[in-house]
Order: C-alpha cells, then sequence, then structure tokens
C-alpha cells in the first residue's frame, strides 16, 4: 500500500534514476567527443551513416566508441559486482577484490606473460578472465565446507585470505622477474588504452549475463541483505541464492578486470555513494550503482586524457580521485544516516 | 571461552616456538652459522669468527621482526573490536596506503635517497593520512562506519598515487618501491630497532591495560556507554595506540598486510574473544608469522631473499583456510 510519502519517494527516486541516466548518454558522447584530436558531434553519427574513410571517422568507429562503451559496461560491471558483494556478506569493507578477482586475474596475467614471453591484450583478457574465475571458485569451496556453509563472516574472511595469498605470489613474480614488472605495472593500474571492438565483443557477453541475472535476482539480493534468518522466514533457498550471486559477481568483475585491468574504487565505494541517496533498499541500490559506476567509469576515462598535457594517465588513478571526494563529502553531511 | 590451563598451555607453546624461531633467525642467512659456535657467541665464551653477523647483523634484524609482527597483530585485534568487523585492520585507517605512499613518493621522486630516511618518512606519511581519516570522519564525535568509509576513501587515493608514480618511474626505482612495499626485513639492524622499542615499551603495556574495555565495544555503542565507558574518549585513545603501534612497525619493515588482517582471527580460534587473553596470544602469533616468514624467505632461493611480507601470506593463508574449514560453532 503506498501513502502519499511512499508516493513521493518513488516518484524522487525515479527521477533521479532517469537524470543518472540521462548524465551516462551525456558522458558517453562526452568520452567520444573529448580528446586529444576532439571530434564534433554530427561526426559521430557520420561515421555511421556515411562512412568515407577520413581519420576522424576512423578514430570515432575504433578508437572512441569502443572505448566509450567498454567505460559504461566496465563501470556498470564493477559497481553491480561490489553492490551485490555488499548484500551477500553484509559488510561494508567489502568489494569485488575481496573474492580474490583482482589478484587471481594479476597472478594469472603475470604467469601467462612470463611463461609465453608476450604480452599482448588479449592474452591479459583471457588469462586474467581464467584467473579471476579460478580464485572465485576456490573461495566458493573453501566457504561451502564444514559448518556455517557460506556465511558471510566465512566467505569475506576466505576471499580476503585468498586475496592476499595471490597478491603475495604476484608480488613475488613481480620483484624477481623485473621485466614482468615493466609490462604488468601498467595493466596492474587498470586502463582502458588500446582496448578495442574485439576484445570488448569477447567479453561483452559475460557482463550481459551478469546483469541480467541482477535484474531477475534483485529481489532475492535485497532480502538477503536483510539477513539470514529474515531471507530463511521469507522463504528463500539461502544456499542456493548465494551460490548464485556468487557466480554472478564472479562473471561481472572477472569480465570487467579482463577487459581493463583491476580498476579500484567503483566496486567497493560506488554502493555506498548510492547507498546515502536510496537508502538500504537494494532493489534501488543496483541501478543507481550500475548507473553511477558507468558515469564514474566515463568521466574519469575523461578526465585521464587531460590531466597531464603530454601524456595519459591510467584511468584507475582518476577513479579515485574523482569518487573519493565526493564519498567523503557525503559521509560527513549524511554520514550519521548510514 | 577456554579453560585458563589450557589458555597458559597455549600462551607456553607460542612462546616457545617463538624462541626457537628466533634462534633459527640467528643461524641461518647467507652464512649459516654452526649450532655449537651460536651457543658459545650467546654465552661469551669463544671468538668464532661469526660475533659480527651474529650480533650485529641478526640478533637485531630478529629483534625487530618480532615487535613488528606482534605490533601489528595487536593493531589489528583492537582495529577489529573497535570497528567489530572482521575485515578491519591497520590499512583500514590507511596506514598502510599512507605510509607507502610517502616511500613510493620519495624513492621516485628524490633519486640517491638514502635508506636511512625511509622509516621516519613511512611514519609520517601514515600518521598524516590516519590523522587525515580521523579528522574528517569527525562529526559531533567518531563512528566505526564512518572511520571505514574514509578510510576507504583516502586509502584509495593514496593508492592511485602509488599506482600513478610506479608508471611513470625507472623501473630499477619500482622494483625497490615494489620490495619495500612487500614489506623485508632486508638489512634491518640496530639502527632500526633502537627507535622502534620505545613505542612497543610504552603502548604494550597501555593497550592490555584497556583490554577490558574493547570487550565492551564488541557489544555496541549504546550497551557500551551505558556499561560505563566514555566511548570517545577510548575509542579516540585505542585508535591513537592502534595507529603509533602499526605506523612504527610499518616504517621498520615496509607494509606487511598478512599479519594486521589474519594474525587476530588465528588467535581467536586458538584462545577466543576475550581481550585479555587475545592480546598476548595475538602478539605472540604476529611475532612467530613474521619470524616464520622471514626464515623461509631467507632459505628458499639462496642468494636472492624473498621478502617477508609475501611470506607471510603464503605460509599463513593455508593456516587460515585450514581453520575455516574445520570452525565449529
Amino acid at each position: 500500500m503506498l501513502d502519499a510519502l511512499g508516493v513521493l519517494i518513488l516518484k524522487r527516486r525515479l527521477s533521479g534514476l532517469v537524470v543518472l541516466f540521462v548524465l551516462v548518454v551525456l558522458g558517453f558522447f562526452a568520452n567520444i567527443v573529448l580528446g586529444l584530436s576532439p571530434i564534433k558531434l554530427h561526426v559521430i553519427f557520420e561515421a555511421f551513416t556515411s562512412f568515407d574513410g577520413s581519420r576522424e571517422h576512423l578514430i570515432v568507429r575504433s578508437v572512441r566508441l569502443p572505448r566509450a562503451l567498454i567505460a559504461v559496461m566496465v563501470g556498470c560491471s564493477l559497481a553491480l559486482a561490489g553492490g551485490i558483494m555488499q548484500a551477500l556478506t553484509r559488510n561494508s569493507l567489502a568489494g569485488p577484490e575481496i573474492f580474490g578477482v583482482n589478484y587471481g586475474a594479476a597472478l594469472a596475467a603475470v604467469s601467462a606473460s612470463f611463461l609465453l614471453g608476450t604480452s599482448s591484450l588479449s592474452l591479459f583478457a583471457w588469462s586474467s578472465f581464467i584467473g579471476a574465475g579460478v580464485a572465485g571458485a576456490a573461495v566458493f569451496l573453501i566457504g561451502s565446507i564444514g559448518y556455517d556453509r557460506l556465511s558471510s563472516f566465512k566467505l569475506v574472511l576466505a576471499g580476503a585470505t585468498m586475496n592476499l595469498l595471490l597478491a603475495s605470489l604476484t608480488q613475488g613474480i613481480l620483484i624477481l622477474h623485473q621485466q614482468s614488472m615493466d609490462t604488468m605495472r601498467f595493466w596492474m593500474a587498470g586502463s582502458l588504452t588500446g582496448r578495442d571492438l574485439e576484445l570488448f565483443v569477447q567479453m561483452v557477453p559475460y557482463m550481459l549475463i551478469g546483469l541480467l541475472f541482477t535484474i531477475l535476482m534483485s529481489k532475492n539480493i535485497n532480502v538477503l541483505s536483510l539477513g539470514e534468518e529474515a531471507a530463511q522466514g521469507l522463504g528463500q533457498r539461502v544456499l542456493l541464492t548465494k551460490s548464485l550471486l556468487i557466480g554472478i559477481i564472479m562473471l561481472l568483475a572477472g569480465s570487467a578486470v579482463a577487459i581493463a585491468g583491476p580498476i579500484g574504487f567503483i566496486g567497493l565505494t560506488v554502493p555506498h555513494i548510492a547507498r546515502f541517496w536510496v537508502g538500504a533498499d537494494y532493489r534501488w541500490i543496483l541501478p543507481y550503482s550500475a548507473l553511477l559506476g558507468a558515469l564514474l567509469l566515463l568521466l574519469s576515462d575523461v578526465g585521464a586524457r587531460f590531466v597531464l598535457p603530454s601524456r595519459e594517465i591510467p584511468v584507475g588513478v582518476v577513479t579515485a580521485f574523482l569518487g573519493a571526494p565526493f564519498l567523503i563529502y557525503l559521509v560527513q553531511r549524511k554520514g550519521g544516516a548510514v | 571461552m577456554i579453560s585458563t590451563n589450557r589458555w597458559r598451555i597455549i600462551m607456553a607453546i607460542l612462546l616457545l616456538a617463538n624462541i626457537c624461531l628466533f634462534f633459527v633467525n640467528l643461524l641461518i642467512g647467507e652464512r649459516n652459522i654452526p649450532f655449537d659456535k651460536a651457543f658459545q657467541i650467546l654465552l661469551g665464551l669463544a671468538n668464532t669468527g661469526y660475533e659480527f653477523t651474529m650480533l650485529k647483523l641478526r640478533l637485531p634484524r630478529a629483534l625487530v621482526a618480532a615487535l613488528v609482527g606482534s605490533g601489528l597483530a595487536l593493531s589489528g585485534v583492537i582495529l577489529q573490536a573497535i570497528t567489530r568487523n572482521p575485515l578491519a585492520s591497520p590499512s583500514i585507517l590507511g596506514l598502510n596506503a599512507g605510509a607507502a605512499a610517502a616511500v613510493v613518493a620519495i624513492l621516485v621522486l628524490i633519486p640517491a635517497v638514502p635508506s636511512s630516511l625511509l622509516p621516519p618518512v613511512a611514519f609520517g606519511g601514515a600518521l598524516v593520512v590516519a590523522f587525515l581519516i580521523y579528522a574528517l570522519s569527525w562529526r559531533k564525535g567518531s563512528s566505526p562506519i564512518r572511520l571505514m568509509l574514509v578510510g576507504i576513501g583516502i586509502s584509495a587515493m593514496a593508492n592511485a598515487v602509488i599506482a600513478y608514480l610506479l608508471t611513470v618511474s625507472d623501473i630499477v626505482r619500482v622494483t625497490q618501491a615494489a620490495i619495500w612495499m612487500a614489506g623485508s626485513l632486508y638489512g634491518r639492524g640496530w639502527e632500526h630497532f633502537w627507535p622502534l622499542l620505545p613505542w612497543f615499551m610504552v603502548l604494550f603495556p597501555v593497550a592490555y591495560f584497556l583490554a577490558r574495555h574493547l570487550d565492551l565495544f564488541q557489544l555496541g555503542d549504546p550497551l557500551a556507554i551505558g556499561l560505563g565507558i566514555h566511548l570517545e574518549r577510548t575509542r579516540g585513545l585505542l585508535i591513537l595506540i592502534s595507529v603509533a603501534i602499526a605506523g612504527a612497525s610499518v616504517s621498520a619493515a615496509g607494509t606487511i598486510g598478512f599479519v594486521g588482517l589474519m594474525a587476530p582471527h588465528m588467535s581467536r580460534h586458538l584462545v577466543g574473544n576475550t581481550s585479555a587473553r587475545l592480546l598476548p596470544v595475538a602478539a605472540l602469533t604476529g611475532s612467530l608469522l613474521v619470524l616464520s616468514a622471514d626464515a623461509v624467505g631467507k632459505i628458499l632461493f639462496p642468494p636472492y631473499e624473498i621478502p617477508v611480507g609475501i611470506i607471510t601470506a603464503i605460509i599463513g593463508a593455508p593456516y587460515l583456510f585450514y581453520l575455516l574449514v574445520r570452525q565449529r560453532k
């Protein structure tokens, strides 16, 4: 039953969602238009309606558009993975990296480039996708053996331990093998540079499947975030839900890391920013997070091109500097209400 | 809750293991010292030619290892109790990120910086960031959740600075910074030990004295106030203690991530939640982890040394997995 206040809140949240969506669309075009060689807005459309092979058209079709698409999907996936992770574990310090995704990916990518001696982006992408998957599966296994299966305490501890273990192994290889360090340090900072449409097309199905399942399960996620007893009381099969959610997190975070490297900050903090707006209801937190994540990465990517005049900096560096002050501002203003 | 007798036995075993590993650390290294010779040196009996290696190089290094390990573990116990979050560790107060950012900046931007300058720089970075986080999360009082969120934000920015500096600088410097960040005891001597000691002499007893309050925090803020602790003052004091202990540890040995986060959990599995019992056990567990990791790091690929921070996770993680799988209510 909706009273007047309920209708008002609903309207405000819906309009907030619309505003965010418009901002994402604007950010998308800004991401294509702005750069070292600026593109006029109408050229974007001409590149598809009347392609003439000119340099500008080529830039739009092969560099800028793929990159903007990647920014949208990666930002959205990371933020969603983080949101689901926090609902699943009910721990505000949990991000997708807690499943060992980032360092599982990094270790696999480092090992692959170390063993095979090459460092192409597509090798990094597939090895890190598999590495992230294996790490997540291991955490899931450890979390589901023994008493108290898949409890949030067990999951976050198993995950954090796994993450530290994989981080140590990665660091070990990098310190002992300077050449790996030289190639990996750019990948590890998280970047969208040089990612093309082919890579995107390879990874986007996993993101879309993850997105689809997130939408289908948003109600379950919300109920689970209230606590296990509540979820059981409401007739959920908690273990099944949790297992599915872990699978979704792996798909979303694994494919995002595979494309762009371990971009920090978004997965851990964007859900917190969304929570400041819409409270504790995950049916709202998740769509807000998805749009905010996409917007943050689009804008950070533009920023990464302009901060230094001479060279581009990794986008993972910019996300923190754009997002963190905003998070801190929200904490200070609304801190009591978390 | 375990019986006092069992607690004493666990303490005795841990203490013994610490002493054994401490001794092992004195013996092994680039040049191994025979057992009987080492004994003679310790008793001051004969001049064996190993004195310099053992007393000037290895003894201070092992002492630093023990202090750093116990300091990180204690700091972790305190922070997990205050925030009531099992993922809390010195790094949520931005200590690791702050110290690392300062050190990496110095290493990268000022070539030929003497390594003796790194500990104070790290300590300074850690303190500045910890202070920033505490100040920015203050809003008519502190709260654990605000502290954690601001901590995430500030740490993310510090980590971004590190990531950026690592991509722009010379690869030799990058490796040097990576070794520091992995946590290493290489070349730590008396000049590292003496500045560390006073912090620990003062702060360990204070932390132990405040252990009773730590238990009250686990009940939640309102109940803790109801039971008569000055919440803000005690929390501020405890945070200050953990910042100082962890900051001093990080400045001496670099950012060892695993110990502060995981040693408290290991100890809790051994002796339960009561802080007066947990704190000493955690200190011994932490020091045992770092001592054994340093020994393994020296043995593994001689003449190369593997940084101690890398080994702590590799030997600690399997044990923690075992605890998680085996855990019963």
